[in-house]
């Protein structure tokens, strides 16, 4: 009996090693916290100030930002294991977590690499092998033909075998190139299809090898997590729905995938342990399976060696820490819970917030998090159940679902983070800046929760993905969890509905926001003469009026909004002049800030509480009609952002054209905050007009900064991979006079 | 009315004691028809007030505006509200001043907005050109209010802003403009002065400022000048090509980029109008420990207990009317809390003290004539207030001291003396508000303008007169015998005695609402309430004879 609890339990590590940051860093250094096991952080020259260098108890710079001089760098940070004598590294995801060649050199130094084998990784990081592993421990695989016989009739005989509809699809092919759907089961439909498909894929890459496999309509992402220890123990802590993706990466995810029938979920979870044992594996991993959701069949498609970005939706329903796990079993102890004991309540759902631009492509963004605001997460960890009385202990094989008496929920929500205000996101590394988990009852309440907390999660600084989530969260289709990969492209226009233009009401709040916040004492309006207790007093009936332009981000017209104080204290009259003339008029609205960055209103009967940030543009920069080198207003209400910009009065423009005209004549300046890829000149170079000087990379595009005139060099002011502010002087030139 | 309702249960300071025993009752009837009937003409009256000074603060009109705005200029309110501190009150002084004073001629306002306001968190003197109205020149009673904010300015330390746009004097006028004392000259005269009393002259040219008028920007310690709009010179084209034979462009005669590059006689050269007036806030910001700082009022301050509303029903339109002056104090001092001196003596005039937004104040009020020891009770007042540096506040509603051969033994003439002495020589601010009549020596007694209150302010009701309209009737009888020169003589008379009448000559500071007295003697008690800089020669303000007592030049322009 290997789970008898007469067994001597193995201790945990005293002292680990995390090789990652951001969120997971700081995941893994609070469970090992809990337990008492020290930890220790590495980091690269831009991290120095991060968060998971803060938590962790010792901390080890191992070189500059790029990855590959620093997480990457097996060599340093097994140097720092050494140096601080942690006993075992925990890699994380991403970085070094799916490297066989770390797993092994650290196992040579005597560390533990909390994760599987490296013969596990190696066989799972090949299609290949893995698909040929899985088949023949009968786990399915997507049915296809991947030979080298490219006859027609063969082909089409191999189609028939696998079932119609079937996907054309070149080798080499790309980017939907040299790929053909065939939903008509005739030789002549196919044949049609094969010869388009391999002429334009010749022509595409040289090569016009095709592979036949079943084309599913509706697929969905549906993953399962296993849990192996290290003596050949395997459980399944149930799926995971990441239907919902964008440029096939995961945005939301869920635990347990909805709509499965039970008896669907103990053949998903028996698979993925067979899988798992396929391989011999050990910790935590996650196979990942395509199911059909016409026909309810479930493919193999890979697995991950690795504790993955979506764990916690398991932890919420299984009342788990799946990092306390991993520990468990790397320390050489057997799992907790057999398969029937291991919980599945309520319903959790995870929301991955990217600094990125969802209606851009969902281009990834980068900036400094100039202004962050969470909503108060109501849990660390997951909360963990009562024990389930294990009905068949013995059958640890049986994987059907948990006949668990009703749990008594109390939703909650967390929050993973690895970052604070001011840190930098997505310009070196991965541009995520949080996970929100909500866990419920039921997957409506998790929904419910999901929402509330993405109204509240406030970002300024880099555009984010919030707002898109909040429109996904509150899709009535995925409500109803009619998920599919394809669920964005399909439902396109539902989530990114027509941009709005700013309603009356919200920018009279923006216009009482500037008018307060200009008030001296706004925020503490109790002692002091009357010349600052009777605010803006005129005595022969006249009233302080004050008007307030804005512009929004996409339009060049202007908005005037006229606020003038009411004969009471603390109301006020507005007037919304919209470009076209049309003038929207409210009176008597009671308004205050309640912090500087909170405005309490009442403006037709409703009271809000809106949340409005100012951007200032960086010192320094003179202004422009740029909405970058002048004030911004982000306004958070009701679950949407609306940027406005307060333009600058027409003088500043003036003297700030003078400064630009001044300037423009010597040199080169970042237009706008930027990676540095590549200075393309030295001093004492001469360039011709339009040369190019300087490589710019910002929000993932490249600028060339070139010449305006012909010149000679004076001096170099930035290197390759810097980071500069907008503004700095990259190169200066001096110009020849007749230039 | 039980008094019990209005026991602070909290108050700090006073909670202790469990009561105050000085907050003053409320007998007033609010229902009653006296009072409904008296409100309602009142109410009358501050409507007629509000529509005369709307009228005033359009200035020259729509069409002079518009003239303004077409060359991308702010209006002169549009430049006062863009000098001024967001959400901070402006104290407008003698909005009504030239009303239907030039036969044939409306000038609002004299043409000249003045008052103090916050700039940067101080209080300064403004004194706005307003070029809607005749190009801004200045008429005799332009310059008497020009004056009369740098006399504030000069008595009260705070600093003085130039908002300048002018023409400079109205030469159909220049007899009463140009020669006198208190004439054209004397604006320089007092910048000088007062630049050398520590007190910043601080100038903006907006517009033309030309001749006489030159000289303010000129003798400024520090100005700003709006560039392709602003000039100085001290004559025009015309005038120089009469004179000369030159033929200049204004722009190289006087404009902003000359004057600020080469003739120095300007500091800053502003891109436009709003330009000009955030340096010209930059340079208040700046202006260190001159002009004095102000000083914050010794508690919190806490409303009256009862609306001020109810003033318009208490004290009504006719000033022969009586009134018991403590429902007005009841409605004006914070928490109505008013701790009377010498109650019982002398009871036709009220002493005591009192809070108004958290300051102290001495308050002297008139409840009817004045007898011997009504004027004694005030001086001995005067003389604790002065002791004590405790400002005065004046609530006047007086018909003048008592006559008759009784008074007269009695020795009201020496008695009423000793009154006027202590009123001219006390040794605090002094506020005075007209809340009914001033007729005769009382109006001496009792601050007039003759004795350099800090401030006078009316209410619309007011009459200030030589004496009262009924004593004017029998005195007339006794004087002449044609009925019709009584008449018209009377009738003229008791025009010459309303509130309009002396606001527009700027025998006061204007004309205010009875709601809003607390408001404006507070921030009256807030001016006259500040820390003064000591000056060169160790003097401040004072008197403006100016004869080697050493305080020195004021800050020359180079």
């Amino acid at each position: 009996e290997a789970h008898s609890l007469t067994t001597v339990r193995k201790p945990h590590f005293d002292k680990i090693l995390i090789a990652n940051r951001g969120e997971i860093a700081c995941r893994v250094i609070r469970s090992a916290r809990k337990l008492g096991i020290k930890t220790v952080a590495v980091y690269s020259e831009v991290d120095k100030d991060s968060l998971h260098v803060k938590l962790a108890d010792e901390a080890y710079c191992i070189g500059p930002a790029p990855s590959a001089e620093s997480y990457l760098r097996m060599d340093r940070i097994i140097e720092v294991c050494h140096r601080s004598g942690a006993q075992a590294v925990h890699p994380g995801y991403g970085f070094l977590s799916e490297n066989a060649t770390f797993s092994k050199k650290l196992a040579a130094e005597g560390i533990v690499f909390i994760g599987p084998p490296a013969s596990a990784i190696v066989s799972m990081g090949s299609k290949s092998e893995s698909k040929n592993i899985m088949s023949s421990a009968g786990v399915p695989c997507v049915p296809g033909y991947h030979g080298e016989n490219q006859d027609p009739d063969f082909l089409f005989e191999k189609a028939r075998e696998i079932g119609f509809p079937v996907l054309i699809k070149a080798i080499h092919g790309g980017g939907g190139k040299g790929m053909r759907t065939v939903t008509t089961p005739t030789q002549e439909a196919f044949n049609e299809a094969l010869s388009s498909a391999k002429r334009e894929s010749l022509k595409a890459f040289g090569n016009d090898t095709v592979l036949i496999e079943k084309y599913i309509e509706r697929p969905r992402h549906v993953e399962v997590q296993v849990f192996a220890d290290t003596m050949g123990d395997v459980v399944s802590l149930w799926e995971r729905d990441c239907s919902v993706q964008r440029r096939n990466q995961k945005i939301i995810e869920e635990a347990p995938a909805p709509g499965l029938s039970p008896e669907l979920r103990a053949d998903l979870s028996s698979k993925a342990v067979a899988a798992a044992k396929a391989v011999n594996y050990v910790g935590a991993g996650t196979v990942e399976f395509i199911f059909d959701n016409d026909t309810q069949q479930f493919f193999f498609m890979e697995m991950n060696t690795r504790l993955q970005v979506e764990h916690p939706v398991t932890e919420m329903v299984t009342g788990l820490d799946l990092v306390e796990w991993q520990l468990e079993v790397a320390a050489g102890n057997p799992l907790r819970l057999h398969q029937a004991e291991i919980p599945l309540v309520g319903h959790a759902f995870e929301a991955r917030i990217y600094a990125e631009n969802p209606r851009n492509d969902f281009l990834p963004d980068s900036g400094s998090l100039l202004y962050l605001s969470t909503p108060e997460p109501t849990a660390t960890f997951a909360t963990p159940f009562p024990r389930v009385q294990s009905i068949a202990p013995s059958s640890a094989l049986s994987t059907s679902s948990p006949a668990n008496e009703p749990v008594d929920v109390s939703p909650s929500l967390r929050i993973e983070q690895g970052f604070t205000q001011g840190a930098q996101i997505g310009v070196f590394y991965d541009p995520m800046i949080a996970k929100v988990i909500a866990h419920g009852r039921d997957r409506t309440e998790a929904l419910r929760l999901l929402r509330k907390a993405l109204d509240e999660y406030h970002v300024v600084g880099v555009s984010t993905n919030v707002e898109f989530l909040r429109a996904l969260a509150g899709n009535e289709s995925f409500i109803a969890a009619e998920v599919e990969t394809g669920f964005i492209k399909k439902h396109y226009s539902e989530l990114f509905p027509a941009i709005q233009e700013p309603k009356p009401d919200l920018l009279v709040q923006a216009a009482l926001y500037v008018v307060l916040r200009d008030q001296t004492n706004a925020l503490n309006p109790s002692l002091g003469s009357p010349w600052q207790s009777l605010s803006s007093r005129r005595f022969g009936g006249d009233v302080h009026e004050r008007s307030v332009t804005f512009l929004t981000e996409n339009s060049e017209d202007t908005i005037v909004v006229r606020i003038s104080s009411s004969a009471q204290r603390g109301y006020y009259d507005a007037s919304v002049v919209k470009p076209n003339g049309e003038t929207t008029t409210f009176k008597s609205i009671p308004a205050q800030l309640t912090s500087s960055t909170s405005l309490s209103s009442t403006i037709d009967s409703v009271l809000s509480r809106t949340t409005i940030v100012s951007q200032l543009p960086p010192p320094g920069v003179p202004a422009s009609n740029s909405p970058n080198t002048t004030e911004r207003l982000h306004i958070f209400c009701n679950g949407t952002t609306t940027t406005l910009v307060l333009p600058p009065p027409k003088w500043l423009l003036s003297l700030a054209g003078d400064v630009l005209s001044a300037t423009a004549k010597r040199g080169i300046r970042a237009p706008m905050p930027s990676l540095v890829v590549e200075v393309k000149v030295k001093a004492g170079d001469t360039v011709e007009k339009g040369q190019a000087v300087v490589v710019l990379e910002s929000m993932k595009t490249e600028t060339v900064l070139r010449a305006g005139g012909k010149g000679v060099v004076r001096a170099v002011g930035c290197k390759n991979g810097e980071m500069v502010d907008e503004g700095k002087e990259l190169v200066d030139i001096e110009f020849e006079e007749s230039a | 009315r039980c008094l019990l309702n209005h026991i602070p249960k909290t108050r700090g300071g006073v909670g202790r004691r469990g009561y105050h025993a000085s907050v003053l009752p409320s007998l007033v009837s609010t229902a009653s028809p006296e009072f409904q009937a008296r409100s309602m003409a009142m109410d009358e009256l501050v409507r007629d007030l509000e529509e005369k000074m709307k009228r005033a603060r359009e200035g020259g009109g729509l069409k002079a505006a518009e003239r303004m705005r077409n060359k991308g200029k702010k209006l002169p309110r549009e430049r006062l509200n863009l000098l001024l501190d967001p959400d901070s009150p402006f104290l407008e002084l003698s909005t009504l001043a030239a009303h239907e004073v030039y036969p044939g001629e409306v000038i609002p306002g004299a043409g000249i907005i003045t008052g103090i306001g916050r700039i940067s968190g101080r209080e300064c003197v403004v004194v706005v050109n307003d070029a809607t109205v005749k190009g801004g020149s200045y008429y005799p009673l332009t310059v008497k209010k020009h004056l009369r904010a740098q006399e504030i300015a000069r008595e009260n330390g705070l600093p003085c802003i130039y908002v300048v746009e002018s023409g400079g004097a109205a030469l159909p006028h220049q007899a009463n403009v140009f020669p006198d004392k208190e004439h054209f000259g004397r604006i320089f005269y007092n910048q000088a002065q007062m630049s050398a009393l520590g007190i910043p002259q601080i100038a903006i040219v907006h517009g033309i400022s030309v001749a006489g008028g030159a000289y303010v920007p000129a003798m400024a310690d520090e100005n700003v000048i709006v560039a392709n709009q602003g000039t100085i010179f001290l004559a025009g084209p015309p005038l120089v090509k009469a004179a000369t034979g030159e033929v200049v462009d204004v722009e190289i005669l006087g404009g902003g980029l000359m004057h600020s590059s080469e003739s120095g006689v300007t500091d800053h050269l502003a891109r436009d109008d709003e330009h000009a007036l955030v340096i010209a806030r930059g340079i208040v910001g700046d202006l260190g420990k001159a002009g004095g700082r102000s000083v914050p009022p010794v508690q919190k301050a806490e409303d009256p207990l009862y609306p001020a509303d109810e003033l318009h029903g208490i004290v009504g339109t006719d000033v022969r009317q009586p009134f018991d002056m403590r429902d007005i104090i009841a409605r004006i001092v914070d928490g109505s809390k008013f701790r009377e001196f010498k109650k019982e003596y002398g009871p036709t005039i009220l002493t005591g003290f009192a809070h108004i937004h958290g300051y102290e104040v001495g308050i002297i009020a008139n409840n009817g004539i004045l007898f011997s020891p009504s004027a004694l009770k005030a001086s001995h007042f005067i003389e604790l207030c002065s002791q004590r540096q405790i400002p005065l506040l004046f609530l006047v509603n007086v018909t003048g001291y008592m006559v008759g051969s009784k008074a007269e033994k009695g020795g009201i003439a020496k008695d009423g003396a000793k009154m006027v002495r202590a009123v001219a020589c006390a040794d605090v601010p002094k506020l005075t508000v007209i809340v009914g009549g001033s007729f005769g020596a009382g109006n001496y007694g009792m601050a007039g303008r003759a004795y350099s209150p800090r401030f006078l302010w009316m209410w619309p009701n007011a009459k200030v007169s030589v004496m009262g309209s009924g004593q004017l009737s029998q005195v007339m009888t006794t004087v002449s015998k044609d009925p019709a020169q009584h008449a018209s003589l009377k009738s003229e008379i008791e025009n010459q005695s309303t509130a309009y009448y002396s606001t527009a000559r700027l025998w006061d500071d204007g004309i205010i609402k009875p709601k809003d007295t607390r408001d404006v003697v507070g921030l009256g008690l807030g001016i006259v309430n500040r820390e003064r800089m000591q000056s060169r020669g160790g003097r401040v303000g004072g008197s403006s004879t100016w004869d080697g007592d050493g305080k020195g030049f004021g800050v020359f322009r180079m």
